[in-house]
């Protein structure tokens, strides 16, 4: 009776899940048309009267760049420098990004060790010797340029750092309350995060994992719970919205490279005979099996990565789309409709920000748990 | 294009920023919190454990009691009844040898009696056997004062005699 309701309870969720990425999905699918047609009907008149576009403000929304940007303040951007940190071929170049001056288009030439440095679209190119100006090919690539090692702070890794301060933060002084009460009853912030460990340790680690191994993964699944889940809501708070972090396939791929190196490295016996020589079958089936198993080993932690990478760029796009519409029409009667379907989509981001977490956390548990699982015929 | 391709500098920062805190939070965060909440688990466990004890024992412990005072009840009873059975024998004992003294008593004095009858019809006897010697005496006396009547006498007995 108990594991019906559970079944039930769980059915009913996962249904849940799914009318909302489906819901997701078409009006994505919908607004993108339709912005994709505005920006390109736009960019045909950009070189006339420099017009919005659309698809150009959503793009600069949803990537990574060099400087924090927070607002244009009488046609100058106000902006948070960032430090630029390059591996070129002569070693490390470091330099503030303020030295570009705000410049995008690769017009503005920062020279640093007999090196000149252009950022051109939020990429960084070392420009050959000799050269002042940028030149492009037909795809708008410049040819005279090459990319440089990038490795700096970005906004993306700025606003990381914030929430792993704030995580951190919460966190700590919630096990400090522990340590002060003498019953281990949880106050304060603690009986707010309490839940969610519960939570995570009731319903996605033990079931997944199992109660006799689950204690070892424990502090990864929390945390990359908490990780995404900081940083999805962080991404739907206007001011730092500029900072799309969970929303980055860089970031969504570090997080799924843990957990398929922590998968690979708990695989049992069992499991990787499960891999390459699939037990209980005919052996012509083994030998079919086994590229199939070894391609799946490596999709599960990719589709990790594109579910919440897509996930939540979808509900910024979407978000920016319904806002564009106001500029598109120029015209202020659009905007309540605008705002109220903006709304909409951004009670359900806030949803979402806890399910993407979530999943995200489940699923590797539950890759996990098949790694770790013993064999029962 | 530039959407979906991971940058190296993010990946980079991504990992290093996740691995410092992962090792962090585990340290200072998960373990004390799971280790609390791991502790009072344990803590209500035991303790619902104990509670549960304790009831059966209790349970016991008023088992027991009712059984002592089952088994007192039925001692009672069971001296109530000897001490009415030894009273009872008492009395019927008591009642058998009051009943017994009687009887001999009786028995006694029937006897006593009975001596005494038997005395007193002796004494009666040899009293009458002296009042009628004595009133033979006289008679014969009287009877014999002349020589005839003497001399009938003898004849009498005589003839009785030679009868036999």
């Amino acid at each position: 009776m108990c594991t019906f309701a559970r079944n039930l309870e769980q059915g009913i969720f996962k249904l849940f899940i799914m009318t909302l990425n489906t819901l997701r999905a078409v009006l994505f699918l919908v607004f993108s048309v339709a912005v994709t047609n505005f920006g390109f009907a736009s960019q045909d008149n950009e070189d006339q009267d420099k017009g919005f576009n659309a698809k150009e403000m959503i793009m600069h929304h949803v990537k990574d760049a060099h400087e924090f940007h927070i607002v244009d303040w009488d046609n100058k951007p106000i902006s948070i420098p960032l430090p630029v940190i390059l591996f070129t071929d002569n070693g490390l170049t470091t330099f503030m990004s303020s030295e570009f001056h705000h410049d995008d288009s690769g017009s503005t030439i920062v020279e640093k060790n007999g090196e000149r440095f252009v950022k051109y679209h939020e990429k960084i190119y070392q420009l050959e010797s000799g050269v002042d100006t940028l030149t492009f090919d037909e795809e708008l690539h410049p040819t005279n340029a090459k990319l440089p090692l990038d490795f700096s702070i970005t906004k993306n890794v700025f606003m990381m750092w914030v929430s792993v301060l704030v995580i951190l933060l919460i966190f700590i002084s919630a096990a400090r309350k522990y340590k002060k009460s003498n019953n281990f009853m949880p106050k304060g912030v603690a009986s707010f995060v309490e839940p969610l460990v519960v939570f995570i340790r009731d319903e996605v680690a033990i079931p997944m994992i199992g109660e006799k191994k689950y204690r070892k993964y424990m502090p990864f699944l929390l945390s990359v719970f908490f990780f995404i889940w900081v940083n999805n809501i962080f991404g739907l708070i206007p001011i730092l919205n500029g900072a799309n972090v969970s929303g980055n396939i860089a970031f969504t791929v570090s997080l799924a490279l843990f957990t398929f190196i922590i998968t690979i490295f708990s695989g049992n016996k069992n499991y990787w005979k499960h891999i390459f020589w699939m037990p209980g079958v005919p052996v012509p089936m083994k030998i079919f099996l086994m590229p199939i198993e070894i391609v799946g080993m490596f999709v599960k932690p990719i589709s990790l990565t594109i579910r919440l990478f897509a996930n939540i760029t979808a509900g910024h796009i979407i978000i920016l789309s319904l806002m564009s519409l106001i500029f598109i029409f120029e015209s202020v009667a659009i905007a309540p409709v605008s705002v109220g379907f903006s709304l909409f989509i951004l009670i359900i981001e806030i949803v979402v920000t806890a399910i993407q977490a979530y999943i995200f956390t489940v699923l590797s548990a539950l890759y996990i748990g098949t790694a770790t699982e013993e064999e029962h015929h | 294009m530039d959407l979906i391709t991971p940058g190296l500098g993010l990946v980079f920062w991504s990992v290093i920023t996740f691995l410092i805190l992962l090792l962090v939070l585990k340290k200072f965060a998960w373990k004390p919190i799971l280790g609390a909440v791991d502790e009072r688990e344990t803590g209500i466990k035991n303790a619902l454990e104990a509670a549960d004890k304790a009831r059966k024992e209790m349970e016991n412990l008023k088992a027991d009691n009712e059984r002592i005072l089952n088994e007192a009840r039925a001692e009672r009873e069971a001296m109530l009844k000897d001490a009415r059975d030894i009273k009872n024998k008492m009395v019927s004992d008591a009642k058998e040898e009051a009943q017994q003294q009687a009887t001999k008593m009786i028995a006694q004095a029937q006897e006593a009696i009975e001596n005494e009858k038997r005395s007193a019809m002796a004494e009666l006897k040899s009293h009458v056997a002296s009042l009628s010697i004595e009133i033979a005496e006289k008679v014969v006396r009287q009877e014999l004062g002349n020589k005839d009547k003497q001399l009938e006498l003898v004849e009498s007995m005589l003839s009785d005699a030679k009868l036999n």
